[in-house]
């Protein structure tokens, strides 16, 4: 059961603080020692974190974990998931549960300096909308005042909605859920007037409806919501692999470099930028505490950001998500990574 | 030497570390004082470790405004209102469906425990497939059960279900007419009060007559008709401050009235019928624990068998239902943390979860709700104990 699944994760943490066990700086060393990562990724939720049919873990936010075992054994199938509900992922972190979360979470201000995590980047940039049915005919949130809204609790989406209503004057009646699946059931009951989530898995929710048509998303955009992963402070050399392993999926892209040309590249190129790399040059991967071909291990096994995004969200999924804001800066996005020199 | 003859003499007093008491006294001391040392120890430990983690501690969190809202609240509750508040909504819902559900169990439970003794046949048979169903399914299936396929095949607000234009059913609940209550209504309280003040002397002055002359007075219908009509004559008399606040749709959903949302519904069902089957148990291992010859000497004496069962069986059967019948108390109120599977906002809902999710206060937070949940039990306990006091055998 989910809750007790919580408070039984609060109930260590308390005793993890209480006797002192958990200490600080170690995540590195640990993982390096058990030789797998431990990654808290989402119960289920298309395109970021989902078991296929053949029992795989498959995602956008899936791969970040691969790519962070790419880079630590050389093996991205190095990986044990956890899934957790939104409620269960910051004290499965905290106490020391998961090494690393890496399930579509907001970055925000509160989470960075209250909860003793921290985020290290975004790879996934979303915003919060409505899906309504169609035969309410509303067409814009404005007109969603005195709506029943299902929602999970335990996330951003919960507090943006209670802002949005309160800035514009409206009244709601908040319907919360603990998992992804009982909001969308009672949404689909006629429970609730609206669902609200963030855009991607709106699209999600949608597709998993008896009656996709019945519903439809709003054009309005209420939040700003950053997804990304993040890890327990404390550890910067754990902090920094992890930083630098989605950023090394999103180099990749910046420098052409896909899991289909890699080794040809790896051979041939005379490109300095993608000969450092590659590990063929420099010691970045040593100054990380990896092996040097760490970034080559990632787009190998894993690929690049774009094929990640294809692949699980965009254009080669039944989810279709266009690029966006997630395209890279020069394409039109705001996707950025910092060089490596 | 002169000590020696002395002690010979009032050997009464040894030497203080010889003395028994005293040594009891050290004894007890050291204990607490390891006790005390030992939580201050571990409260310190846990500041200090969490702030090694920086996980912000305290209950300074408390007064900071919680920013979300709360489906049902007893008390006014809004988005702006402090992390504070949401512990009282949560506690107070959960003490509301604890309240509820503890009621309804018990009423159903004696129901069917006396229907499973009942000599006829039919009754009895299905009395035992309610309650082997009803105890041997999983508390969380019927949780969901009653949700989902039950109370969320109700038709949409606009489709409602309604008695005239004053109760509508639909999934988004029960819609009651709410009755208002003007100035005046004050003095209706207080002729209620003094109905049962008065219901409580004719008891007792029954009692005592029956006691001396052996004659029965008619105390339920006079204590009913004292009940009602005291209050409703105030009522009149000040001139009946009374409206009603109706139920309207308006938009999307129903807005004046009383509604009672479909989470509270399910769960109260689901609390009632699944403890209700384990009370039942116990109302009819209490009942046969009452030898047959009670019976049989209470039938003998002439009493009616309403009477003999409930002035000469229940009593006897209740010293044996109690404590049985506390934990049963005390498990419903625990489950009733199932409501967060279906977003009932009871205290593990909004508290130990989403309050927790958002300031990501585990420890003071877990510590809070524990300790709730504690206190609740032991109020319960208390209270079954004092009864359970009450209805002992006295021995004459
Ligand atoms: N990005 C938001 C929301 C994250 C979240 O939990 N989203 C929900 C939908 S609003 C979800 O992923 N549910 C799927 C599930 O738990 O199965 C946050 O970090 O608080």
């Amino acid at each position: 059961m989910k809750t007790l699944r919580l408070v039984a994760a609060g109930t260590a943490l308390t005793l993890a603080m209480v006797a002192g066990t958990a200490s600080a700086g170690a995540t590195f060393d640990a993982v390096k020692k058990k030789g797998f990562v431990q990654c808290g990724v989402n119960t289920g939720l298309p395109g970021f974190s989902n078991i296929d049919d053949k029992g795989h873990w498959k995602g956008l936010d899936v791969d970040v974990c691969r790519a962070v075992a790419a880079a630590m054994f050389g093996d991205a199938s190095k990986v044990k998931y956890t899934p957790l509900n939104a409620k269960e992922r910051f004290t499965a972190l905290q106490s020391g549960e998961i090494d690393m979360l890496s399930r579509n979470t907001t970055w925000t201000l509160t989470r960075d300096a209250s909860l003793g995590i921290t985020f290290t980047g975004v790879n996934y940039y979303d915003g919060q909308g409505f899906l309504v049915k169609k035969s309410l005919g509303v067409k814009k949130a404005s007109e969603l005042s005195g709506a029943t809204v299902c929602v999970q609790s335990g996330t951003t989406t919960e507090l943006n909605l209670a802002d949005y209503f309160r800035s514009h004057n409206m009244k709601f009646t908040p319907v919360t859920f603990d998992t992804g699946d009982a909001t969308e059931k009672a949404f689909e009951s006629g429970r609730c007037d609206a669902l609200t989530s963030d855009q991607s898995q709106l699209y999600a929710w949608k597709a998993v409806l008896k009656d996709p048509s019945s519903a439809e998303v709003l054009p309005d955009v209420i939040s700003k919501e950053p997804l990304g992963p993040s890890v327990r402070q404390g550890d910067v050399q754990w902090f920094n692999i992890v930083k630098w392993s989605l950023f090394a999926m999103q180099d990749a892209e910046g420098l052409g470099i896909t899991s289909n040309n890699v080794d040809d590249l790896r051979a041939h190129s005379k490109n300095p930028a993608i000969v450092r790399f590659l590990g063929k040059e420099g010691d970045f991967g040593k100054m990380l505490g990896v092996s040097n071909d760490w970034a080559y291990n990632i787009v190998k096994q894993v690929g690049n950001y774009a094929q990640s995004f294809d692949r699980n969200v965009g254009k080669d999924s039944p989810l279709k998500i266009r690029r966006g804001l997630n395209a890279l800066w020069k394409d039109g996005g705001i996707m950025y990574a910092p060089p490596w020199q | 030497m002169s000590d020696q003859t002395n002690q010979s003499l009032a050997p009464s007093k040894p030497r203080p570390w010889k003395n028994p008491r005293v040594h009891g006294w050290v004894a007890q001391i050291t204990l607490l004082l390891g006790v005390v040392l030992f939580f201050a120890y571990i409260f310190h430990n846990t500041q200090v470790n969490m702030q090694a983690h920086g996980i912000s501690t305290g209950f300074s969190f408390l007064s900071q405004p919680a920013g979300f809202g709360i489906i049902q609240s007893l008390i006014p509750y809004t988005p702006a209102s402090t992390y504070g508040r949401t512990f009282l909504v949560g506690l107070l819902n959960t003490v509301m469906i604890s309240v509820l559900g503890i009621f309804f169990a018990t009423i159903v439970g004696l129901i069917i425990g006396l229907a499973r003794l009942s000599h006829n046949w039919l009754i009895a048979k299905l009395a035992a497939i309610y309650i082997e169903t009803f105890r041997n399914i999983p508390l969380l299936l019927q949780v969901f059960f009653w949700y989902f396929a039950v109370v969320e095949t109700m038709p949409s607000p606009r489709q409602s279900l309604h008695i005239g234009d004053v109760i509508f059913l639909n999934i988004r609940g029960v819609y009651l007419p709410e009755p208002v209550f003007g100035p005046g209504s004050g003095f209706i309280l207080g002729a209620l009060i003094l109905a049962i003040i008065a219901v409580i002397f004719i008891k007792r002055w029954a009692h005592n007559r029956q006691m001396r002359t052996g004659q029965q007075f008619h105390t339920v219908w006079v204590s009913l008709g004292i009940l009602i009509l005291l209050p409703l004559l105030t009522f009149f008399a000040v001139g009946a401050p009374l409206t009603w606040s109706l139920p309207k749709l308006q938009g999307f959903n129903f807005t004046g009235g009383l509604a009672v949302i479909p989470e509270l519904t399910a769960l109260v069902i689901a609390l009632t019928i699944y403890t209700a089957s384990s009370i039942a148990e116990i109302v009819r291992s209490g009942i046969l624990s009452v030898s047959h010859g009670q019976t049989e000497a209470a039938s003998s004496l002439g009493l009616k068998r309403g009477h003999v069962m409930r002035l000469v069986v229940l009593p006897q059967a209740l010293r044996v239902i109690i404590p049985p019948l506390t934990s049963q108390y005390l498990n419903l109120t625990k489950n009733s943390s199932l409501a967060t599977a279906i977003g009932y906002p009871d205290l593990v809902n909004v508290f130990a979860g989403t309050t927790l999710n958002q300031t990501g206060q585990a420890v003071v937070i877990i510590a809070m709700t524990m300790g709730v949940y504690l206190s609740i039990s032991l109020l319960i306990s208390l209270f079954m104990n004092w009864y359970n006091h009450r209805k002992r055998l006295i021995e004459r």
